[in-house]
């Protein structure tokens, strides 16, 4: 009877669920994050909420190579899984006909294994004893005593793998609702095969690419998995920064202090993408 | 407009009936389906060419095999006296107007009209000044700064009809360009198109399953059927004397009256009677064959007047419907059961006869035609 009088109200009936599990589960614990992180003391002592602002400040002068160093490594697994992903979702598009359903499942086939174990085999892979090893050897890309493992090169490869399905299905998805007359109106009105793709293919996978971009970067930007099995504390990444801080030094203020400021680097970043790539121009192209 | 008049002119007058378009032989398998099957036509500069027939006919593979989307699978396709066959789209001066448009959803409409000429290396002034030309065209001036999705259907369609005559191909093709329309529009459409074609004189090539769609724009129709043309002419033609069961069947309604040749320019038919058809309808028939009338050449007399040297059938009214500018009868002889339209010219004139009255049938023997027999096309 209620609902009938004030049917304006439904719409936000509706979306109270969702509010209500955003305020418990998401705004709630980021208030204790910020609270926490302008606490001072130790664990024996206790803490206290002392405006402790020295935990940013730290944060910026003590951890900053480890910030840097994140950068790098996710934009550039990004970049890589980008390159892989991108032809490999094309020709799921447009050439899997009727295998593209078991094609797309064997780009997730990984995600049936769980993240811990799927990098624990990375590192038999690349042991120093393991095949991969092994061959370059053979082939003298890496010298008697060079190694796979415990190396840049196996963090962030490590970081690709895993986030490569994250890259390859928004990409396969946008590819795939191009309607490929558009790519033959295309070729009709005068572009070569590359012409077409650059001027009609690429514009319109935008969505994908800017989706499969963030969801990448940004996973991959607070990794800790690959770092720490894969690398040496040469390899450490901002996750693994704040997972020690947290479990080993229990110094909860610094690691509530690092994960604001990872998060907000993280917003202003994606903001910047957005305004460069123009959100609003990818995600109407795909309506 | 003017430089696009005399482009059309010089064409029309250089060119006069040269063929434009010739495909030889020309077979497309698509694995065990023949879709084109060893189809040879020839398409004059200028026309207005219709390719009619229904879904799965292969008249949209043959115009693909054209704007070079397919490849035959065996055969020749000359544009002009140039053999195409194998080239890709790009180097074919060729446009199409793809069914549904194709408009690119990420560039203007200003975009999407110059997307030809930018890469054809036309700049600047000349390129403004020609998507200016063909927007001008199509009545659509001012739309330029729009996307594709902010545009009507019936816009969108010009749009694509102005996006492919801005590079003034040799050739135009349309596959089903107005099966997206409203009735209304369509109609509309067919006659703006049509004149579109008189005025830049380009060769159109038009696929359409839609026999009035054809025969509004059409000068030359090929009737396709099963990969092959059933029979290529004038509307006219094709309606007033179809050579085959399906071509009678597929352009608008008529009566088949089966039966066998009873000498010279007449037809026995199987339930008794004779029939008066042109002795150029029944040229190199034999066999068994079937008696057409279409309906509306029928005239419906109470008893027995008519006409001398008019065919007659005698029958009993089974159904009327009252149309409008028509009413619709169906008349039970002893050939079966056979239609009639009478116009509702005059007050009244729709209740002539009724069911149950006997009544003849009278009509012209030049109003005849005869096909082969066969099960199909017996609507």
């Amino acid at each position: 009877m209620f609902l009938h009088r004030h049917p304006r109200l439904i719409p936000y009936l509706l979306l109270l669920p969702g509010i209500l599990f955003l305020v418990v589960f998401f705004l709630v614990p980021m208030y204790y994050l910020g609270f926490t992180s302008l606490q001072s003391g130790d664990l024996f002592a206790g803490y206290q909420f002392t405006w402790a602002w020295d935990n940013y400040r730290d944060a910026f002068t003590l951890y900053q190579s480890h910030f840097v160093r994140s950068l790098k490594y996710a934009g550039l697994a990004t970049l890589i899984a980008f390159l892989i992903s991108y032809p490999l979702a094309y020709w799921i598009a447009f050439r899997g006909g009727r295998w593209k359903n078991l094609l797309l499942l064997l780009v997730i086939a990984p995600f049936f294994v769980t993240y811990l174990i799927r990098t624990l085999a990375w590192k038999t892979i690349l042991a120093d004893q393991g095949i991969v090893v092994d061959a370059l050897r053979t082939l003298h890309l890496v010298g008697e005593d060079g190694r796979l493992l415990a190396t840049t090169t196996a963090v962030v490869a490590g970081i690709t793998y895993n986030y490569l399905p994250f890259m390859a299905l928004p990409l396969y998805v946008s590819l795939e609702q191009i309607d490929t007359r558009l790519i033959e109106a295309a070729e009709d009105l005068y572009a070569s095969s590359v012409r077409a793709f650059l001027r009609v293919t690429l514009p319109l996978s935008l969505p994908g690419i800017f989706a499969g971009t963030l969801l990448t970067f940004i996973p991959a930007i607070g990794d800790f998995i690959n770092a720490e099995l894969l690398g040496t504390p040469r390899q450490l990444m901002i996750g693994n920064v704040i997972q020690s801080q947290f479990k080993e030094v229990a110094d909860y203020p610094q690691a509530a202090a690092l994960s604001f400021v990872l998060m907000a680097g993280i917003l202003v970043l994606v903001l910047l993408y957005a305004r460069a790539v123009g959100s609003e121009r990818a995600t109407r192209s795909a309506a | 407009m003017a430089v696009e008049e005399r482009d059309a002119a010089a064409a029309r007058d250089g060119a006069a009936a040269a063929p434009d378009i010739r495909l030889e032989n020309v077979t497309k398998r698509f694995d065990d389906v023949t879709a084109v099957d060893d189809l040879s036509l020839t398409i004059d500069q200028g026309r207005f060419f219709a390719l009619l027939g229904p879904s799965g006919c292969g008249k949209t593979t043959t115009l693909r095999m054209i704007g070079g989307f397919e490849e035959p699978t065996s055969g020749t396709i000359l544009l002009g006296d140039r053999d195409v066959t194998g080239l890709p789209p790009y180097r074919r001066d060729v446009n199409t107007v793809f069914q549904s448009y194709a408009l690119f959803p990420h560039l203007s409409i200003y975009e999407n009209v110059a997307f030809g000429l930018r890469r054809k290396g036309v700049k600047g002034d000349d390129l403004k000044r020609r998507v200016g030309e063909a927007l001008e065209l199509v009545d659509l001036g001012d739309l330029g700064r729009r996307k594709p999705r902010q545009l009507s259907g019936g816009q969108q369609q010009r749009i694509a009809l102005a996006r492919a005559l801005v590079n003034r191909p040799k050739v135009l093709l349309l596959d089903e360009p107005l099966g997206a329309l409203d009735l209304k529009l369509r109609k509309q459409m067919q006659l703006e198109l049509k004149g579109i074609q008189n005025e830049v004189g380009i060769t159109f090539v038009h696929v359409t399953h839609d026999q009035e769609e054809a025969m509004t724009m059409a000068d030359t129709i090929a009737v396709m059927n099963a990969g092959k043309i059933e029979q290529l002419g004038s509307p006219a033609d094709l309606y007033e004397r179809p050579e085959t069961a399906f071509v009678a069947g597929f352009l608008g309604a008529s009566n088949l009256l089966p039966g066998r040749l009873n000498g010279e320019g007449i037809v026995g038919l199987d339930g008794g009677g004779d029939v008066r058809v042109p002795a150029s309808a029944l040229a190199g028939r034999s066999g068994r064959i079937a008696v057409g009338i279409r309906p509306e050449k029928l005239r419906l007399a109470a008893g027995g007047a008519q006409a001398d040297g008019e065919n007659v059938l005698e029958g009993v009214v089974a159904e009327r419907s009252y149309i409008g500018v028509s009413t619709q009868y169906v008349v039970e002889t002893s050939a079966g059961p056979v239609t009639v339209y009478a116009q509702n010219a005059e007050p009244g004139a729709g209740q002539a006869a009724s069911p149950g009255e006997r009544v003849s049938l009278a009509w012209s023997p030049e109003a005849t035609f005869v096909v082969d027999q066969h099960e199909e096309g017996t609507r």
